[in-house]
């Protein structure tokens, strides 16, 4: 099956082209069985690959499997080639499974949309260029599912278009992505000036022989992480983010919180090789994470829109994720990578489902009371819920709690306490999300009927339950040799240089009790915010209500955006737009116009339209030919 | 008797010139059209009369040539007279001046 490893892009293809192609002649039903069925194809495939791939012998592995030779000019070559190791295939079980389950789910809550054959042709084309992006094994190649992604991103947020916010929303997705890929561009221009090659294996190969802390790869490693900053909304490209939740749900559960926004952290994760020769550029990648973690998870304690919520609990979840490959637990990284695609999914498809039960409110302060009206829905947000907050045995603890070790053993102490009071944060504004929602009393409007969502929402929630609740059992640390996922990962990985430093096993426990009770403090808040004392909320936000206006606007960052970059450029494009094209270019070309048809104006009245004037016109000129032929 | 070659140049060459200020200052098309096959037939003329002096076959033949010619440009011609006047209501060419923009 290894070897037929492109047909897992291209059972998505078949089903973008066919939904895409035909999608408005065909029933509903059928589309609704295309669109997850070439998913789910993929997702077997994958699953098929893993196997072979694990009974493979050691020195077979890792794979490559060339289509093709893509491009060939002098010395540059890029092959149409698949890399199979480790981390591609975790990512790929991510991307393909995750992915079919919100397909399944889709088909219950678009189902009233009139463009539900759109919708699913935008998603198989996305998940097409996300397994493009994972399973490249050159960074050209990668690139063309970068942009993909991004492309599709574009399309779903714009998803329902006659809105202006949605399609404002992905324009501003769309300009601050190439913002970031012009940074990856570079990047990618700088590895094949240095290398020669812009193959994976050839260039970590390469850069292990130059010195740590060498200036070219330090800036070829800034250069790749602007662009994961942008594609990973990371300080200071995350705004398009949050209005990201323009699109429609299930888009915002696959691709801005599960899988595309989760490229960045894979590229720098893949990079590995390259970041751990840059100690620099880790420190920025660490230290980018963690503001992220922390600006976004404060901005995510004052939002009121359900999804707002979870999106800035994203960025900050990506946050964890760079400050764990800042720190070098690349590892760890892509641990809390997988258990946040799966725990985020649920997340957003659960607000989802209460939106769809709600007939589209999103506004938290106008629900409550929905414990007993949606109980499916209700007890997989919990789920959900505590995983993010890092609660045993649940999937986020085992990865939240690995990210806040490593920071502390491997980084600095201060990055484990503010990452620390940033899952504190995690914790309170997650609960607060639990109890603003299914506690409390009625808030909703009184023609609003919450219903539980069909079964064929509330069984990908249950599934996606059942991975946020043991996904974490992969990774279990303390004990050497139980740690699955780490060992299958770290032949993709490259480490530190430096003596491997083991802890007693005393001390990882304690920090778990101490990161339990981080999270337990928060949770503690939120209960005694909004169940217990219900008016305790307003009474805080009016006694510091300048912090709360910072927090409730986002620190005003858009604004400082808009007033120090949009602004100017726009004002300067406008500039060149009336006085330079306006008035140079289309003055020059009008000009030339208008002199042309001046002069003609005096010739033309030669041409009478008469024809016998024209007859004239050719005997004299035979008369003056012959004439000077004969009087030569 | 033997005419002179002369003589034939001579003829030819005044029905050319018949033919060409015919086309040049005649406003009726038919006419025109009949200027321009006199102009043809002065050709001819020379073209036979060139022929018997130079006792040369070729001569005769492109005059076949021509002939042939003018009766399908004839063909066309009148076609194409007949429609403008079908259209216009006239043959007149100065009052046909649709070539000017």
């Amino acid at each position: 099956m290894i070897n037929y490893i492109w047909l897992v892009p291209v059972f998505p293809l078949i089903g973008f082209l066919i939904n895409g192609l035909f999608g408005k002649r065909m029933s509903k039903h059928t589309v609704s069985i295309v669109g997850p069925g070439s998913v789910g194809l993929s997702f077997a495939w994958v699953l098929g690959v893993f196997w072979e791939y694990i009974n493979l012998p050691a020195n077979a592995k890792p794979v490559e499997v060339v289509i093709y030779n893509w491009i060939t000019a002098g010395t540059f070559n890029a092959q149409a080639a698949f890399l199979v190791d480790p981390l591609s295939l975790v990512m790929l079980m991510v991307v393909s499974g995750v992915g079919f389950l919100i397909h399944i789910y889709s088909v219950g809550y678009m189902h009233d949309d009139p463009g539900f054959a759109r919708f699913f042709s935008y998603l198989n084309l996305f998940i097409v260029n996300m397994l493009i992006l994972v399973m490249a094994n050159n960074f050209l190649l990668m690139f063309v599912g970068w942009e993909g992604v991004g492309l599709c991103s574009y399309l779903l947020i714009g998803y329902w278009y006659e809105k202006q916010s949605a399609s404002d929303a992905g324009k501003k997705a769309f300009v601050v992505n190439r913002i970031g890929d012009f940074g990856f561009l570079v990047g990618i221009f700088l590895i094949f000036w240095t290398f020669g090659t812009v193959n994976f294996r050839e260039v970590f190969g390469q850069a292990a022989g130059y010195p740590v802390g060498d200036a070219i790869i330090t800036i070829i490693t800034l250069c790749l992480f602007v662009g994961a900053t942008g594609k990973s909304a990371q300080i200071p490209l995350y705004t398009w983010l949050p209005d990201a939740m323009e699109g429609p749900t299930p888009v915002s559960a696959l691709i801005h919180a599960a899988t595309m926004v989760t490229a960045g952290v894979y590229m720098v994760a893949r990079c590995s090789a390259l970041y751990v020769m840059a100690p620099v550029s880790m420190t920025v990648v660490a230290v980018v994470g963690l503001g992220t973690a922390i600006l976004a998870a404060s901005i995510g304690l004052a939002q009121n829109d359900i999804k707002r919520v979870l999106a800035y609990s994203t960025v900050s979840q990506l946050g964890y994720m760079f400050l764990a490959c800042g720190v070098g637990a690349f590892v760890a990284g892509i641990f809390h990578l997988m258990t946040h695609a799966f725990f985020k999914a649920l997340l957003f498809l659960g607000s989802g489902s209460v939106i769809h039960g709600m007939h589209g409110e999103q506004d938290m302060r106008k629900m409550g009371y929905l414990k007993g009206k949606m109980p499916i829905t209700y007890a997989v947000m919990l789920v959900g819920t505590l995983a993010i907050a890092g609660i045993f045995p649940f999937a986020g603890f085992f990865s939240k709690d690995e990210i806040l070790f490593k920071a502390l053993v491997d980084g600095h102490v201060g990055y484990w306490a503010i990452a620390s009071l940033g899952a504190l944060m995690t914790a309170f504004y997650m609960f607060r999300l639990i109890f603003m929602t299914f506690y409390g009393e009625k808030r909703w409007d009184p023609h609003v009927h919450p219903h539980e969502s069909p079964p064929v929402m509330t069984i990908p929630l249950i599934i996606l339950a059942i991975l946020s609740a043991v996904g974490g059992f992969v990774g279990i640390p303390l004990l050497h040799g139980w740690n699955v996922f780490h060992e299958f990962l770290s032949p993709s990985i490259a480490h530190v240089a430096g003596p491997e430093v083991h802890h007693a096993m005393s001390f990882e426990l304690i920090m778990m009790f101490v990161s339990m009770g981080v999270a337990g403090v928060g949770i503690f808040l939120a209960y005694k915010f909004y169940i217990k004392q219900p008016e305790l909320p307003e009474q805080v936000t009016a006694k510091v209500p300048g912090v709360y206006d910072l927090i409730y606007n986002k620190y005003y960052v858009d604004e400082l955006y808009d007033a120090t970059v949009v602004e100017p450029i726009r004002n300067g494009s406008v500039f060149l737009w009336k006085e330079a094209d306006s008035k140079v270019v289309d003055g020059a070309i009008n000009g030339t116009a208008s002199l042309v048809e001046r002069l003609s104006a005096i010739i033309r009245k030669l041409e009478t339209g008469y024809v016998q004037n024209y007859a004239l016109g050719i005997l004299i000129g035979v008369a003056v030919i012959t004439g000077y032929y004969l009087g030569r | 008797m033997v005419m002179p070659i002369t003589y034939y140049l001579a003829l030819s060459c005044a029905l050319f010139a018949i033919g060409v200020i015919g086309v040049l200052i005649r406003r009726n098309a038919i006419i025109i059209f009949m200027c321009i096959e006199m102009m043809l037939n002065a050709v001819n003329l020379s073209l036979v009369a060139f022929s018997d002096y130079y006792k040369a076959i070729d001569g005769q033949m492109l005059v076949f040539f021509v002939m042939v010619v003018a009766a399908a440009e004839v063909a066309v011609g009148l076609a194409l007279i007949y429609v403008i006047f079908r259209n216009k209501g006239t043959v007149y060419v100065d009052e046909l001046n649709i070539m000017k923009w």
